[in-house]
Order: structure tokens, then sequence, then C-alpha cells
């Protein structure tokens, strides 16, 4: 596209002005991470990593980190097999309330989080009478995780006809040899872009998971929560934050890489670049 | 081929939203189960047992420490998990899911707790140091329910004005540099006071001192005209209030950034503040920490909950919490009076039973300790306002 | 003969593969085993938890116990109704979220549309990541960031002070800046993708037409990028109208829907779970619209 050069300098600008927007408040997080700072100075104490050795070897943190990886994978595991039948069945077939599904998934991301939270808790806790526990916190978290699989699954079913698998009935393939060779390894990197955004999801959820968690354990949002204000505990919180981001940019950068490579076949097969949306669901944060 | 697709829309929706009214209709037929036996409460224990490992606290910020939670771990074993409430509502919604065994319930959470049947009785003979707790706290209408003990008496306080001697001059003697609309503009915006209905009670207790024909007498029993008066003086501090608080932690912060001046506020607040050698202060010793009005304050009580899974280790963590020296150190922490009478002998401050009147009754009829509103005023009318009533006010007053 | 034989040798077909067979062909079926988990799962789990919540808008509750009183009453909504608070509270949930939506748009707009079809395949890269990386940041430290920054020593102030100008402090417009703030990669990523889509021979003969950048943008790209935008606006829109977290420690006393809902919760859950409603409805026509405008095809 042929931009004029005050075009591109307004775009140049546009883009710098949101780059900034989006990262002064977490350049501040940073700078509160390396100095151990609580309220503003300025000029700000002698940068340190002191606080970083800290929060590695707090046992709080480090069991909150393990609780939120045991959640997130059992909540993406969940979300992947449910969100995979149903974009399967919304993709292959037509039913009646076939609309409604695309609907039905969407909604507990769409719905304020204290709704959900407020509704599942309740549920647990008098109607079924169980207690709260880490396996109440992965029921709330799969249950809005699976749209996010969902959405990526059935983009990538709809773009790839039916044809070859009916072919490969023909050819004498069982539905389920038919799916394991044909269909499951087109949809390999769908899934885990898909897995990918619904750990993502799961590992940053604060409110659901005040209403679903159990007495004395704690995700790692909810122990944020819980050491925010205290003055001695926010150089903790600060540096946990920094080392998350940090550690973000390789399960980030290799869902983009999976969802391009898909992109950069279908422009090659000609005409206008149809990429794949990458990590285009939007994760919600409930 | 199975039928056609539904492709409208509006019928997607319409399918959903009946799906959802069918099976309200059915949980409204009764087979949801009621959560609380409503009145019926679990026995007390008989005898006190094994420790069972852990027990699982809730409580206001200050009340349990790591200064005395681990000589206790160590002693009895029972491992300490706790979670800090700002406010009495959080801690009933708390109580309620069942997973906690005890609560340092104040006056205002108390009574709905024992009617909602989410805490049980407790037997005094099995907490030793019990006997020698101050008489004025035992068998109290905030602890003590048709003449069963639910509770064991942790300590008491007044509700604390505070504020920035830098920017707050003279030092204020009453409440009314922030429930006086004309005092209180001075410092828009920087005002911070709690945020929950109860506070709705400081402006009775204001309005007791400076409005004697509304005939208030106990701010917790207002009728109509009594509570409309008071809501009106809420609504129009409004304006002036810069942050509503419900979380300690919060508020400390908030003085400490400048955004507040001056505030309602606990001792927790008040001493966290000092040993940040924040330049605050409050209503001197010398008045009994008590504005000219008087205030409205808190007498905490632990309870056990009635579903409690680890019954013995509360029990030790009720003993343990009002030993002598124990309640000694949770006093002085937080800065309220103990209960234990014997706390006094082992307080760092030989003086801090003094200071915090721990055992003069004549002083704590100037703080009136939170309790909950209902609607039976207690002098043969039931025309005061219920604490619904008191929840709708406070949406309102914010606005 | 040997035909014969032949059949009667044939391999017996294992287990699984008399399974599949049973499946073949038979859509219904299909559909039935592939829907019984997912499905089972929303309207069990998620909808009848929504159900039992919302059921409690139609009954009373005791104020001392909190028990519920399960006799039909819309005195709930009669309370919601008659007390104008709870119009302001919603009404300004409303319009906040709408504002952060149209403010995330115009802010996403030119990092998308750069992202999608100006920079090079590194680049996008590069921003892709620098876009998404915030999200693990974690929810709560970015609000508290910004509770420092627009405190009244904060960098906010300071800086707007050199020109004379007060800061926001606390009050409703930190609460639309900050959730600006949250739910812009979520407008930015969709955006991006639906940006990507438009095939660049389009631009091209707009161009070869003899429409200028601006007109092509107006006349071509946005039209076509419209219902991504919408699709971003589901996440931006939602978020804000159910947060109640970033109004209570930015908002200085500013109550949204979710406030609102908090505060009764515990007292008066019939108020609540009526209350409640009104979020779940404007959300319910809110999908619909979107998926009226293409967006479902965007998310």
């Amino acid at each position: 596209m042929r931009l004029s050069r005050r075009a591109r300098i307004l775009l140049r600008i546009g883009v710098g002005v949101t780059l900034a927007f989006i990262y002064i408040p977490l350049i501040m997080i940073a700078i509160y991470a390396f100095t151990g700072g609580t309220t503003l100075e300025w000029p700000p104490p002698s940068l340190t990593t002191h606080w970083f050795s800290v929060a590695v070897k707090d046992h709080a943190v480090r069991d909150a980190f393990w609780t939120s990886i045991k959640v997130g994978l059992a909540a993406t595991a969940i979300a992947l097999v449910l969100g995979t039948c149903a974009s399967l069945a919304v993709a292959r077939h037509r039913f009646f309330g076939r609309e409604a599904v695309s609907f039905l998934v969407v909604l507990p991301i769409a719905l304020p989080g204290i709704i959900t939270g407020v509704a599942l808790s309740d549920s647990f806790t008098q109607v079924l009478g169980i207690s709260l526990s880490l396996f109440t916190v992965i029921v709330g978290h799969a249950t809005f995780c699976i749209v996010v699989v969902y959405n990526n699954v059935i983009a990538r079913l709809r773009r790839m006809s039916g044809s070859f698998e009916e072919a490969s009935a023909d050819l004498g393939a069982s539905t389920w040899q038919t799916f394991r060779y044909v269909t499951f390894p087109t949809m390999q990197t769908a899934l885990v872009a898909g897995a990918l955004l619904a750990f993502a999801l799961s590992f940053d959820e604060i409110i659901v998971t005040l209403f679903t968690i159990g007495a004395g354990q704690e995700t790692l949002p909810i122990w944020i929560f819980n050491n925010l204000f205290r003055p001695t505990q926010l150089p903790i919180v600060n540096v946990v934050a920094v080392l998350a981001v940090l550690i973000s940019i390789i399960p980030i950068y290799l869902a983009h890489r999976l969802t391009r490579e898909e992109g950069g076949a279908a422009a090659a097969r000609g005409g206008g670049v149809r990429a794949e949306p990458v990590v285009a669901e939007a994760t919600a944060m409930p | 081929m199975s039928g056609k697709s539904s492709g409208n829309p509006a019928r997607v929706a319409w399918s959903i939203v009946a799906s959802l009214v069918a099976f309200m209709m059915l949980f409204a037929a009764g087979c949801g189960s009621s959560s609380n036996n409503g009145g019926s409460t679990a026995g007390e224990l008989k005898k006190l047992g094994k420790g069972e490992g852990q027990v699982n606290l809730v409580e206001w910020p200050g009340y349990v420490e790591p200064q005395w939670v681990k000589p206790f771990e160590k002693q009895t074993g029972c491992k300490v998990n706790n979670k800090d409430a700002g406010t009495s509502d959080e801690m009933i919604q708390l109580m309620r899911t069942g997973q906690y065994d005890g609560v340092s319930a104040s006056g205002n959470a108390t009574a709905r707790l024992v009617d909602g049947g989410d805490v049980a009785p407790v037997n005094v003979d099995l907490v030793p140091n019990y006997k020698t707790i101050f008489p004025d706290l035992k068998n109290q209408p905030y602890n003590t329910f048709d003449g069963v003990h639910y509770g064991i008496p942790h300590g008491r306080g007044a509700n604390l004005l505070m504020w920035n001697v830098n920017d707050v001059k003279p030092a204020p003697k009453s409440w009314s540099i922030i429930l006086d609309p004309k005092e209180a503009a001075k410092y828009k915006g920087k005002i911070s006071v709690y945020d929950d209905p109860i506070y709705i009670a400081d402006a009775a207790v204001y309005l007791k001192a400076h409005d004697p024909s509304l005939g208030i007498d106990n701010p917790y029993e207002l009728n109509d005209k009594q509570f409309s008066a008071a809501v009106n003086l809420l609504k129009e501090q409004k304006p002036n209030v810069g942050e509503y608080w419900s979380s300690a932690t919060k508020q400390i912060s908030s003085f400490s950034n400048g955004n507040d001046q001056v505030a309602a506020t606990w001792q927790y607040q008040y001493f966290a503040l000092k040993a940040d050698n924040q330049p605050v202060a409050v209503t001197p010793e010398s008045q009994g920490f008590v504005p000219s009005e008087g205030a409205t304050g808190w007498s905490d009580t632990w309870m056990i909950s009635s579903k409690a899974k680890h019954p013995n280790c509360m029990y030790k963590w009720m003993d343990w919490i009002v030993s002598p020296k124990v309640n000694a150190q949770v006093a002085e922490f937080f800065g309220e009076a103990p209960a234990q009478s014997k706390a006094c002998n082992f307080t760092s401050d030989k003086n801090f039973c003094d200071k915090y009147h721990a055992g003069v009754p004549a002083f704590w009829k100037r703080v009136y300790y939170w309790q909950t509103p209902v609607a039976d005023c207690g002098n043969g009318s039931s025309d005061c306002k219920d604490y619904n009533d008191w929840v709708n006010a406070w949406t309102d007053i914010k606005g | 003969m040997e035909a014969a034989d032949a059949l009667a040798s044939a391999p017996k077909r294992s287990v699984g593969r008399r399974l599949a067979d049973l499946f073949h062909g038979r859509s219904r079926l299909q559909v039935a085993a592939l829907l019984a988990g997912p499905l089972g799962w929303m309207v069990i789990i998620y909808l009848g938890s929504l159900a039992i919540l919302l059921v409690a808008a139609f009954w009373g509750v005791d104020p001392l116990s909190g028990e519920l009183t399960k006799s039909l009453t819309t005195d709930n909504f009669k309370t919601l109704w008659n007390d104008s608070v709870y119009r302001d509270v919603a009404w300004r949930t409303i319009r906040t979220a709408a504002l952060v939506t149209l403010t995330d748009a115009v802010l996403a707009f030119p990092i998308a549309f750069y992202m999608a079809k100006v920079a090079s395949r590194r680049t996008t890269a590069v921003l892709v990541v620098a876009v998404l990386m915030p999200l693990w940041s974690f929810y709560l430290v970015k609000v508290y960031a910004w509770d420092i920054m627009l405190s009244a020593n904060g960098i906010v102030n300071s800086v707007l002070g050199h020109i004379g100008v007060n800061g926001p402090g606390f009050g409703i417009t930190a609460v639309w800046l900050v959730e600006s703030y949250l739910w812009l990669p979520f407008m930015i990523l969709p955006l991006y993708a639906g940006l990507e889509r438009i095939p660049n021979s389009m631009i091209s003969a707009s161009e070869d037409l003899g429409a200028g950048p601006f007109t092509t943008f107006r006349r071509v790209i946005l039209p076509l990028a419209f219902p991504a935008v919408v699709a971003g606006s589901i996440f931006t829109f939602s978020l804000t109208l159910g947060d109640f977290i970033t109004p209570q420690l930015v908002g200085g006393g500013t109550q949204f829907i979710g406030n609102v809902i908090f505060s009764n919760i515990t007292n008066n859950q019939p108020l609540a779970s009526a209350f409640a409603m009104v979020p779940i409805a404007v959300m319910i026509v809110y999908l619909l619209i979107a998926r009226r405008l293409g967006a479902f095809e965007h998310l």
C-alpha cells in the first residue's frame, strides 16, 4: 500500500503513542522490582537484584506458582478435549441448535466474572455440598477456557474443507482413522495455540478464582491479591510480575510462529493474505 | 442428513433464556437445598481431643501474626492457615462457605453468624484462660445468646480519627472535621472513611452529640427520622470523600502516597504508618483516643464454625490467643485493650492497660461497639431499621 | 471356491473398528457423542449454576441469618426500580464500557494496521510479542501501578503539573483510563487479524481508482475491518462491564455494577441476583448484535 509521507508519519506516531501507553506502567513496575521501592522516591534508590533472589526463595511464592501451573494444565486439558469436541460437531455437522453452541461457549467469558464466580461457588458449597478446593478452581477455569480452544479449532476446521475427510472415508478409513490421520494433523497447531491461550487465561485469572478456591491455597494471582498492599511484600510482587512477563516471551512467540506458518502457506497459495488470526482469541480475564 | 440448522440469532438467545428459566423453575420448586440450618446449632465440643494438625482462621488484619502463630504451631502441631478480611460482611461470606474453623467476629457479625447457624456454641470449660477474662466482656449481648456462650473475647478498641500532621492543623478534637459539611469541604478528596454500612452508626454517634432533638440513644437502633438524618449527613460527606476503604493495608498505602489526609481508621494502620515514620497522629491518650462525641468501636470474639473440620485445634487456638502472654502481645501489636486481665502483667509497656482502659467499664460507655442493627429496638417498639435497610442506604450514599 | 474361502476367513474386525463403524455415516450419533461432553458441562455446570444464582432474585432473605425465604416475590425488582441509585450505577457502567471500547479501538488501529500491512515479517513478530507480553504481568499489578501513578504525589500529577493542569486523581476518569489500558491487547489482536485478512489487492484497487490513503482508509479498510473491531469490543465491553476490582482500587468510591453486586452478595443475595440480571441482559443483547455484525468469525 502506498502511503503518503504524512500518512506514514502519523501512523508511526500512532504506533509510538500506543506502545508508550502500554509500556510506561510496566517500566514503572520494573523500576520498583529493581529498587525494592514501595513509595515514590525521586531520584530512585540504587538498582539491585536482591528482591529477585528473595522472591525466588519465598515459599509462598513457589507454592502459589506451582499451584497456578497445576490448575492451568488441568483446566487447559479439559478445555482442549471439550473445545475440540464441540468445534468438530459444529464445523462438520448440521443439527438443530448448532448456532447456539458458539453462543453458549462464549458466555462464561462474556458475562461478568463475579457472576460466574458466585454462581459456581454457591453450586459447589450449597447445592452439591462439596468443599472449595483446587478441583473447584479447575472446574471454574475450564469453563471459560473452552471458548478459547473452540474458536481456534473451529477457525482452522472451517478453512479446511470436509472433502479431505470424505476422501479418506472413501478410501476405507474408519471414523477414528480419518480423525487420527487427516483431521488431527491439520488441527494440531490450532490446538497448541488454543492451549497456550487457555493456559495464559487461567494463569492470570483472579475473580472466579477468588470465589472458588479453598482455605489455605493460593494461585499466583491470589497470592498477589493477599500481598499487594503489604509494604514488606510489595517488592516481591513487582518481581513476580516482571519475571512472569519475561518468561512469557517464549510461549507468545511460539504461538505466533505456529499460526504464522499456516498463514505463510496460505499466502503462498496466492491471493490476499489470509493469515490465521494468531493468538487472536483475545483472552479474557474474567 | 439431520434437520435444517437454526440460523436465527434471536431463536438462539431465546433458547438459552428458556433453558435458564426452566432450570430456575426447577430450583424454585425446591430442588435446591438450604445451606443454613437457620437457628439450629451444632452442639458444643464436650471434650478436647488430639489436634488435627491444621486450623483455618478468618481474622482482622493484625490479629494473626507470625510472632504468636509460630510458637502456637510449634507447641500444638496445628498449622495455621489464615485469611485477612476487611469487613464483617467478608467474614460472614467466608464463614458461610464452611471452609474455615474460626473467626474473630465483631458485634455486627456475631448475631448474624449465630442466627445463620454458621457458628457453634463454645464450651468455655475447655478454654482455661477464659476464667480470667475481664468480667465486663463476659455474657455480653454480642457473644452470649439465650444464655449460651458463643465465643471467647479477644480484645476491644475504638475506631480512630487519624490525620496527617503536616496537612491538618490545628489538631482536630472532634469528628466534625470529616462529618461537618463545611469543615470537611476543606479537605475535599482527601478524606477516607470505612466502606461498610456500619459506618452509618458513626454519623449517628455524631448526631447524638450535635443534634439531641433527634433523641438518638443507641447508634445502631435508629428509627426512620434518626436514620434519615444520619444518611443525609453521609450523603453530604460523600463529595468530600476521596476513598472508601475496606483494605487496611491499602489505606496505609494511601496515606503514604499523600492521597488521604484525614480518616476514620484503626490502630493497625496508625501504628504501621508510625513505624514507617509517616507524619500521622490520632486523638491523643489524654482524650482517651476518642474524639469529643465518642466513637464507634468493636469488641471482638473468637467463634468456632459449626462446620469446623479441626475443632480441637480451634479450641487450642482460642485458649492460646487469650493466654496472658499472647494476649498482651496481640494487644500491644494491634493497639487495643486486651480481653485477658492477666495480660496486663506481661505487656512490655507497664502502663499499657491503663492507657487503653483495659479493665475500666466506665470508659467504654463512650465507645459504641459494632452491633447488628435489627428492627426490634429493644424498648418496646420494633420500627428500627434492620441491616438490609442499612445496606441499601449505604449503596445510596455512595451513589 | 477360493472366493468363498477368502470371505469365510476375512479378518475379524477389532472392537475399535466396530465402534468406529457404528459412528460411520451416522451424523446424529457423532454429534451426540461429540456434544455430550461440552454441552453437558456447559449446561449442567454453567447454566445450572447461573440458574441457581438467578432464581434467588425472586426470593427474599432474612437479614439476620442470610437464609433465603423461598417464596416468590418481586420486591427485589421493585427496590432496583424505585431507588434511582441502581439505574445510575448501571448507566454509569455501560457508559464507561462504551467509552473504553471506543478509546481502545482508536488506540489499537494504528498499531494493528502497522503490524498487518506495513511492518516487515520480523517487526510484526516483535510487535505481536510486545503487545501480548503485558497480558502476563497480572491484572492486579497493573492496576496497582496505575494506582501509584495517579496518586497525589504520583507521576501523572507531577508531569501534568508542569503544564499547569491537575491530574485526574481517583474517580471515574481514572477507571476509564485504567480499563482502557488493561483491555487494549484484546482489541489489538482481533483487529490485527482482521486487517491482515483484507486482501492487498483491494487496497491497490482503491488507490488505482484515485483515492488517497485517508479516503481508502475511510471507505475501504474501515468497513472491512469493522467486524474485527466488534469482535475485540466484545472483550473490552464485557470486561469493563463486570469489573469491580479496578473501580474499588482507583475509583475513589465510584460504584460500578460489579461493586453493587459484591456489596450485596452476603447480606442480600436476592438483590444481588436481581441486579446481576442487568449485565447479563446487556451482554446477551450485545452478543446478538455482534454476531449479526459478523464478529463471531473474527473471535
